[in-house]
């Protein structure tokens, strides 16, 4: 009763950062459709093992959809065909018998290549060190209910704060942008009351540590959006340079 | 370096809890306590293990101080760690519901729910500091659930009678985590803090019976590198992988924990397990991890199965659906054995009655374990709408799962509306266990300290939901910082430490030899196989109901698994660069160790309560059966110099000064 297929899997290896890699393909058979796409890789890494061959390296924790850790490049889609989901949420029956399946690193230069399919994604955290806080020190802190905020914007900065920092968006950036994974940051804060004391300094201080780190400028594409796993919208960019040409501005 | 201090005794059990009524007893800790002037916290060094809830918070806040700290993780940011997963809220007693919460009724609905085997003292602190917790978020621009008035919502959970969870949609650990990791970039930007990312810590070094460093290795080299500071702070998470199968995430382990425990630190309650009701049910045996539904479904959806074994049957061989069975035929078992809590009985009780329906042949898949999660009355009362507003992103991740949508309308009869119910069962979540620590969250070795799901101080033995949050930031924001000042006041002459000492020398190369004999077993089975053999044993011999005999199968099981993880294992690739394999091994044989230790205390306790449930001992109603008499105690186990041999059991008396010890009765 349980549904299979089979397919051809097209895989990115590379032994180590500075080493030359290449594409191999393994045939995968038999693979249940209700399994996830990394069990998929499991199963493929335990035949692997199993013939005396080093596994195919991939970053991957929750598999729940939050850790943010998980990544691949499947079929030219970050996290692959399914929308709103990362790559440990999709299920081997968005696939068909007979299919081939490329599935590379995300390609970007801030990005570089660790083994087989794990990159560095230190620069995202490096964006971050440079604003993305309210400074505000352990204790002291007035009653949470003190400042009332408007369900409205406490919602929207929600939904901004729902990135979960994968990286998707700049691989999906023909420039290898991070402008999303930025303003996400940046909108949730300048939403809120408690972040606006340092809206200026925190929007000037993340886009330009964008820029020193080697991620490519914003053109508009809307890629970005059209590939984030958790829908993150491209009117928080807008507000990111309404954000910018104000501090800029007030100069 | 010269040691002023007398070295350590063997380990004695002494918890230093603070003299003075129970509301008192924290406050007067904190006035008498020894501090570090702000000149001389620059002098110290702390390294913290972890950047969950507890770890970041901790880092970030040691570095507010002054404090000079040094944060690992094993992922690739901090922000990754498995606190993120957390879905359903966060407790506080701010009673801005007027439902009559107050810090002792929280106090007081957490020592209940941990089946009255919590140490009083931690977990009123933890409920004095939880309204802190939320200024705190708040003020860090945490996004929480807000009504239109402006104000912070909140919703109900399991074990409790009021409204006091603070939430951020489905995703409150994620932007709890988020905040704390906000506060830790921070200062890493200001130089206080360095962070190690893809580090993992292999052993920590003791010198002169202190905790004084650690041996990491760089995940992405594959080298041992060597960490020195004035004092050792654990914050790694619990063990519930050992199970194989758990709703924790892929890289969740217990070595750190194991190696303090090597080291000397005692390990307290390992049998207190927390299973958690409503997780995705097992599909196969290729499955990686479960997948946990949050707990706050349980607020409107309501738990059942067929009241008709026929029906039953029917579900099982797939020829009906739960949507085709009516109301009267219905049994929802939780409402009907505990009136007064209903869906909302705490985690292990509706972990028990889930398995007791399908132990009786009343489980609704194929597989015959699972039970309905059903929210057709509530989408009946309230819409669709207010539904999916609530739990729309737990609704979506279920379908994409499953391939089922809980919202969709399935049926109607006799005009009554029924909705797609969701499939639920029990899984391995938490782990109320943990590395013993005294009032200061200090272990039994001088200088180590262990906060959040790492140490097994607050939830006895079974957690309230929205309680891991809570006790991950209390520990991290608010307590260790002050404990630890009272551990580093004696310290401020030592100087830096350097790591070209013999300790250092010793500790690396047990840990590079450790490394070498896994690379050279070179036998036939992979990690993963002997890892899913090891989650056999223990989820069928040390899972939800445990006997005598099983639990001592399980530990003639575990000896013959360990054998063959010494001898049939196979890694391979080389320890040059990265080697998850390898990694992986490491771990594992210290899940193994732990399974043995879990069984031993599950062994030790001849009675039920919380997350260890004995099928001797129970009442007719099939209710677990505590021993007050017998029991009354913290079970912590001492090292005894290799895996092979049995550890050694000490027993920290409970004392009760403000609870009443009583049954838990969650029926009227």
């Amino acid at each position: 009763m349980e549904n299979c297929i089979s397919f051809k899997l097209k895989v990115w290896r590379q032994q180590s950062p500075k080493a030359q890699g290449q594409f191999v393909t393994y045939d995968v058979n038999d693979i249940p459709t209700d399994t996830s796409f990394l069990e998929m890789l499991d199963i493929l890494n335990e035949q692997l093992v199993e013939k005396g061959e080093e596994p195919i390296h991939f970053d991957h924790d929750c598999r729940e959809g939050i850790c943010g850790m998980c990544s691949l490049y499947i079929n030219g889609h970050p996290h692959g065909p399914a929308t709103g989901a990362t790559t440990c949420q999709l299920y081997m029956r968005r696939f068909h018998d007979g299919d081939t399946i490329t599935v590379e690193p995300w390609r970007s230069a801030a990005f570089p290549v660790i083994k087989d399919l794990m990159v560095n994604r230190n620069a995202l955290d490096q964006i971050q060190q440079a604003g993305g806080y309210v400074s505000f020190n352990t204790g002291g802190a007035q009653d949470a209910n003190a400042i009332p905020i408007s369900k409205v914007a406490a919602d929207e900065a929600m939904d901004s704060a729902s990135c979960i920092g994968c990286g998707a968006c700049v691989a999906a950036c023909k420039n290898g942008s991070a402008m999303l994974f930025v303003s996400a940051k940046v909108s949730q804060f300048a939403l809120l009351p408690q972040g606006r004391a340092e809206a200026k300094k925190r929007v000037k201080a993340m886009l330009s540590k964008m820029d020193e780190l080697g991620f490519g400028n914003c053109t508009n594409t809307g890629a970005c959006a059209a590939e984030c796993p958790k829908n993150i919208k491209l009117s928080n960019i807008a507000r990111l340079n309404r954000e910018f040409i104000g501090a800029k501005c007030s100069d | 370096m010269e040691e002023t201090i007398n070295k350590t005794a063997q380990p004695m059990i002494d918890s230093k809890i603070p003299e003075g009524p129970i509301a008192e007893k924290w406050t007067n800790y904190k006035a008498h306590q020894k501090l570090v002037n702000p000149a001389n916290k620059r002098r110290l060094d702390i390294i913290v293990v972890g950047t969950g809830l507890a770890g970041a918070s901790a880092a970030a806040t040691l570095g507010e101080m002054g404090f000079n700290v040094l944060n690992f993780c094993i992922q690739d940011s901090p922000r990754r760690a498995h606190s993120i997963a957390a879905q359903g809220g966060i407790n506080a007693a701010k009673n801005y519901q007027n439902d009559g919460d107050s810090v002792y009724r929280l106090f007081y609905d957490t020592v209940k729910g941990g089946d009255y085997r919590a140490r009083e003292a931690n977990v009123y602190r933890l409920a004095e500091v939880s309204n802190n917790i939320i200024d705190q978020c708040v003020a860090q621009g945490v996004p929480f659930a807000r009504e239109y008035g402006g104000l912070l919502a909140n919703r109900s959970f399991g074990g409790a009678q009021v409204s006091r969870t603070f939430y951020a949609k489905g995703q409150t650990g994620q932007q709890l985590l988020l905040g704390a990791y906000s506060s830790l970039n921070r200062q890493i930007n200001m130089g206080k803090v360095k962070s190690y990312n893809r580090y993992e810590m292999h052993d920590v070094v003791i010198i002169d019976g202190r905790a004084r460093g650690i041996i990491a290795k760089n995940l992405v080299t594959g080298k041992l590198e060597r960490f020195a500071a004035h004092a050792v702070v654990i914050a790694t998470g619990g063990y519930g992988n050992t199970y194989f199968l758990s709703t924790n995430a892929m890289a969740c382990n217990c070595s750190a924990a194991m190696a303090c425990y090597r080291k000397g630190a005692m390990f307290a309650n390992p049998a207190y397990v927390q299973i958690h009701p409503t997780c995705i049910p097992v599909h196969g045996d290729k499955q990686s991890k479960l997948t946990l539904m949050s707990e706050s479904l349980r607020n409107d959806g309501r738990i059942w199965v067929p009241k008709n074994i026929e029906d039953a049957k029917k579900l099982q061989a797939g020829e009906i659906k739960g949507s085709d069975i009516p109301e009267e035929d219905r049994d929802y078992y939780l409402e009907r054995r505990y009136p007064a809590f209903g869906n909302l009985v705490p985690r292990d009780v509706a972990s028990r009655a889930a398995k007791e329906r399908c132990d009786k042949g009343f489980g609704v898949n194929n597989t015959g374990l699972a039970v309905f999660l059903d929210f057709s009355e509530a989408i009946n009362r309230l819409g669709i709408d207010v539904i999916r507003q609530r739990y729309g992103n737990l609704f979506d991740m279920y379908e994409e799962i499953t391939d089922v949508n809980p919202g969709e309308l399935a049926n109607e009869i006799n005009g009554e509306k029924y909705y797609n119910p969701m499939m639920i069962y029990p899984a391995i979540h938490y782990t109320m266990g943990g590395i013993w620590v005294d009032y200061e969250l200090q272990t039994s070795v001088k200088g180590l300290f262990a906060i959040g799901e790492c140490n097994f101080s607050d939830h006895g033995a079974n957690r309230l939901g929205a309680s891991a949050l809570m006790q991950g930031l209390a520990d991290g924001y608010f307590v260790l910082p002050y404990t630890i000042q009272n551990y580093l006041s004696d310290q401020i002459t030592v100087p830096h430490f350097t790591t070209d000492t013999p300790e250092f020398d010793a500790a690396e190369k047990a840990v590079q030899d450790n490394l070498d004999h896994l690379m050279k077993i070179q036998g036939k089975r992979s990690v993963d196989s002997i890892h899913k053999e090891l989650g056999h044993i223990m989820w069928e011999y040390v899972g939800m109901g445990r006997t005598k005999e099983g639990l001592e199968t399980a530990l003639q099981k575990l000896k013959e698994l360990r054998n063959e993880f010494e001898t049939n294992l196979f890694i391979p690739g080389t320890q040059e660069g990265m080697n998850n394999e390898l990694d992986k091994a490491f771990r594992l044989r210290d899940f193994i160790t732990m399974g043995e230790l879990i069984a031993y205390d599950a062994l030790s306790r001849n009675e039920s309560c919380g997350g260890h449930f004995r099928e001797e001992y129970q009442t007719e109603e099939g209710e677990a059966k505590r021993d007050d008499e017998n029991y009354f105690y913290v079970s912590c186990w001492k090292y005894n110099g290799d895996d092979e041999t049995a550890p050694t059991q000490f027993k920290e008396p409970l004392h009760y000064e403000a609870i009443k010890v009583q049954t838990r009765n969650y029926k009227s």
